[in-house]
């Protein structure tokens, strides 16, 4: 294997009690990493560091081979020279400055006709023909970002980095976006970091995932790695309970989709609109799984598998267990269910789940 | 008379402004030893009586000035116009400064962060991003530190007298022209100061107006 695209271990003070210790964070494939976390885990720092827009304490920060950041040679590459697309959680753009203007801000050097083919070009890819002469002000909050993605994109950066791309946004206008978004970053094929809080985004946006918390790096890997088998509890507690998985949809009748999750099946309430952008992920909350023992009745829940316990952990007022019913599931049940109903690793157990508890992002 | 002052009032915010403008930026973006030193030092003129500033300028430029001795030898500066653009620019610059500091400081450090990681130089940052944006303070600068050299008195007469049809300023001319008991003069010169404040004032605030 060739050299990673980037090595980064250092540390920073970033208030009064708390410190970053980035330690071996590597990313050694293209595509979109996601820096995970609670708010206040240091995740912005890192970004802002990576950009060059603050210095580490101590600490190396290599891309590609070059030096970005070396205490011990007293190396700082400046952010001008390190060519990043970077996206801060407000936008940052310049107000006084036309939506082309601020497009073609990262193109100086060029010829006119240059700059003015490249901006028109990724304008349409972004769908923000026509606003050209618009000032930042008279956008929306989604075409704000989507400005400050084109701007940040349109002089081919070799790393891009967007902290919290969505977080301004209103609720169903980041709905919408984050699947745009998705198909955005697949279509330039360029490295992305991403830094988010929200789970959800996490596991749509990202292919890699390091889990942060306190300043620390508690887990880094693939994303259905890290979310659906977190290494330690730290990890656990940062991801979450939730089932995020990639799912199909299949045919829909009497206004329930089947979906195919894993080797299983899963009715679900279809879709208003069919998801636009594939693959579609499927999102259980651990506290809607039902677990029951295996027993003759009906029932209204529409979805029943058989499932093994793969792990039981105490979560303090509730208990986590782990299942394998064709794909792993977690649920969330209060010590007292699982004393009732004696639940140890490897039994099989039966899941049930309300159609319109699945939810199809 | 009202042409010269009026030219001189003018070259001396043109010559201010862009070690007016670097100061302010320094002073607003920067923390370096001495800072503070030079802070007092430039805003120094707007408290002390300008007939001060004008003795103390008269002492270092003159003839037994320590960088007068010097000067003297290659060209006069005190009792010649360039004595009248020295003092109303020592007197104008704190205006220009503080103004133009407070603006500066206001600008978002987040844009200029963000150009930076667009590609762009330092130069280009502060004048495609810091300078448009804190435009407005700095137009109120020059505006401030045109009218302070306008109608300067005290710190001009000291440095460059009144030397007819050479030196002499329209604020000096009213004076003495009131000595003389030349009232009409004086009121008519009086009279053209107010026009000169009213369209220097009208047009900045237009400017100021204008949208990006």
């Amino acid at each position: 294997m060739s050299t990673p695209l980037l090595q980064a271990s250092f540390r920073k003070r970033f208030n009064a009690n708390t410190e970053i210790q980035v330690s071996s964070l590597t990313i050694d494939s293209p595509g979109v990493t996601v820096l995970f976390g609670p708010s206040g885990s240091g995740k912005t720092t890192i970004l802002r560091c990576l950009a060059g827009l603050e210095i580490p304490d101590e600490g190396t920060i290599i891309f590609q081979g070059e030096t970005w950041f070396d205490r011990g040679a007293r190396r700082h590459m400046a952010p001008a020279q390190r060519r990043i697309g970077f996206v801060p959680q407000d936008y940052a753009l310049f107000p006084h400055r036309t939506v082309a203007a601020n497009i073609a801000y990262g193109l100086q050097g060029q010829n006119a006709s240059a700059v003015h083919a490249r901006v028109t070009e990724i304008m349409g890819w972004l769908e923000l023909t026509g606003m050209e002469q618009r000032l930042p002000a008279t956008l929306s909050g989604g075409q704000q970002q989507r400005v400050a993605l084109a701007r940040a994109l349109a002089f081919r950066p070799r790393l891009v980095l967007l902290d919290e791309p969505l977080s301004a946004l209103d609720q169903p206008t980041r709905h919408r976006l984050r699947g745009e978004l998705r198909a955005t970053l697949k279509r330039f094929n360029c490295p992305v970091i991403l830094v988010t809080h929200d789970r959800v985004e996490a596991a749509v946006l990202g292919d890699h995932v390091v889990v942060m918390e306190g300043g620390q790096i508690l887990q880094q890997g693939a994303v259905s790695e890290v979310f659906n088998r977190p290494a330690n509890l730290a990890a656990a507690r940062v991801v979450g309970t939730d089932t995020v998985l990639p799912c199909q949809i299949g045919p829909v009748t009497d206004g329930l989709a089947t979906l195919t999750v894993g080797t299983a099946q899963l009715i679900a309430l279809a879709p208003a609109e069919p998801p636009d952008a594939e693959p579609t992920y499927v999102c259980i909350r651990a506290e809607d799984v039902i677990l029951v023992r295996p027993t003759e009745m009906r029932t209204s829940a529409r979805n029943q598998l058989n499932a093994e316990i793969q792990s039981v952990t105490d979560e303090g007022m509730l208990m986590r267990i782990e299942l394998d019913c064709g794909f792993p599931l977690k649920a969330l049940l209060t010590r007292q269910a699982c004393a009732d109903l004696e639940l140890k690793p490897g039994e099989r157990i039966m899941v049930m789940i309300k159609a319109p508890q699945i939810h199809l992002i | 008379m009202v042409l010269f002052s009026t030219r001189m009032a003018v070259f001396s915010t043109l010559l201010i402004l862009p070690p007016g403008l670097a100061l302010a930026w320094l002073l607003a973006r920067h923390n370096w030893p001495g800072k503070s030193l030079i802070e007092t030092l430039v805003s120094l003129p707007i408290v002390l009586p300008p007939v001060v500033t004008g003795l103390v300028l008269l002492q270092l430029f003159g003839k037994n000035g320590p960088l007068g001795h010097w000067w003297y030898a290659h060209f006069k500066i005190v009792f010649t116009w360039k004595a009248v653009v020295l003092a109303l620019s020592v007197m104008a610059f704190p205006f220009l400064v503080r103004s133009a500091r407070v603006a500066f400081a206001e600008v978002d450090t987040g844009l200029e962060q963000m150009a930076r990681t667009l590609g762009a130089s330092e130069w280009r940052v502060f004048f495609t991003i810091s300078l448009p944006l804190a435009r407005r303070g700095v137009l109120a600068g020059i505006l401030l530190a045109f009218a302070r050299a306008l109608g300067e008195f005290g710190a001009t007469i000291m440095v460059a007298g009144n030397i007819m049809g050479k030196t002499t300023t329209m604020s000096v001319a009213i004076y003495e022209y009131m000595q003389n008991g030349e009232d009409v003069h004086a009121w008519a010169l009086a009279g053209v100061s107010l026009v000169i404040a009213f369209v220097a004032l009208w047009f900045g605030e237009k400017l100021q107006r204008r949208p990006y």
